[in-house]
């Protein structure tokens, strides 16, 4: 029994993540349906601005999700979807921003800071080991060296 | 020289911390158009459903072959946002005081609220659309009533503001613009 309940809660679970796409939205076409819902999780909803137009409830996500299966309908490509809505809304409607000249800081910028940190930090560490091997300490003289020697006999 | 390579990691928190700090002064609701200076959508929609034609004004529908000729302001409004209601006085006050032809665009509103909402409120506006499913909305940029935009003389959108016009927004953005594209 218990079994039974603990199936039908997992099956359940797989339905939880609540679809904002209403039924009448959907495509009679499979195909174009997957399509459609690839992009509309690429697309951000500008009313609440960190959901996809898939994951929103907002009117405005819902007019931009039909846009787009309209697009698709009239035989637009993937691309050519995206570019429809950019062309309006700009790159910030895209979830993932694309590589160009204006978000150069955004992506370069990590990998610049960690390449700052690792050159520092080499060269923090070789000045370390130079004093370890003492390269900046002078040579002993003769008469320290004496005394070492005397030292270290003793302990014979 | 030592001592300020030591310094060095407080600087850059502190360029970090200045940085994010203005951050917080930004409106994360403020998203640039990627329309500014390129031509207005081209667009013909009809008149508000059973707005009266004769002596009115705001009849005959809104198309993008109005927008040329002089500089003009396109309010994207609806009865059912309350942002609109308290921008109206301003836009009011713009369209008849100031010298600035409006279009409006009425976004996704039932034509007798709208029709009720300008006889209650008045209309400033020399023309009306009314995009009843927000398509040609979308072809603007719209994400949130009310906004305005100014097209230039041959048409191409200049500046858009988000939310209602303020009459400091009036003052300091919306008229030195209108002066200076009416010269250019």
């Amino acid at each position: 029994m218990k079994r039974v309940l603990l199936a039908a809660l997992l099956a359940l679970s797989t339905l939880a993540p609540a679809l904002a796409v209403q039924p009448d939205e959907v495509l009679p076409d499979p195909a174009l349906e997957t399509r459609a819902r690839a992009i509309s999780q690429e697309l951000r909803c500008l009313v609440c601005q960190n959901q996809s137009i898939d994951d929103s409830n907002a009117p405005l996500a819902r007019d931009l999700r039909l846009l787009v299966r309209d697009r698709l309908k009239a035989g637009d490509s993937d691309t050519k979807v995206m570019e429809y809505v950019t062309d309006r809304y700009g790159d910030y409607v895209l979830l993932r921003p694309p590589f160009k000249a204006t978000t150069l800081v955004l992506w370069v910028g990590p990998f610049a800071v960690l390449l700052l940190g690792a050159a520092g930090t080499f060269l923090f560490l070789r000045g370390r080991r130079g004093v370890a091997a003492g390269a900046d300490t002078a040579p002993l003289s003769a008469d320290e060296r004496r005394r070492l020697d005397a030292l270290l006999r003793k302990d014979d | 020289m030592r001592r300020l390579l030591y310094l060095l990691p407080f600087l850059l928190f502190l360029g970090v911390g200045v940085a994010f700090y203005l951050g917080f002064e930004r409106d994360p609701r403020d998203i640039p158009s990627a329309l500014i200076d390129k031509p207005a959508p081209t667009f013909d929609l009809p008149a508000i459903p059973g707005q009266p034609v004769q002596g009115q004004l705001g009849a005959g529908g809104l198309s993008s072959a109005k927008l040329t000729g002089d500089v003009t302001l396109v309010n994207v409004f609806a009865s059912w946002c309350i942002p609109c209601k308290a921008e109206h006085p301003v836009i009011t006050r713009l369209s008849r005081e100031q010298g600035v032809t409006v279009y409006g665009i009425n976004y996704k509103d039932k034509p007798e609220d709208a029709l009720t909402w300008l006889s209650r409120n008045g209309n400033p506006y020399a023309a009306i659309g009314a995009d009843q499913d927000g398509r040609v909305s979308i072809d603007w940029g719209v994400y949130g009533v009310p906004e305005s935009y100014l097209i230039d003389r041959k048409g191409r959108i200049r500046f858009k503001h988000v939310g209602p016009l303020t009459p400091q927004v009036v003052e300091e953005q919306i008229l030195p613009m209108v002066k200076h594209l009416r010269q250019g």
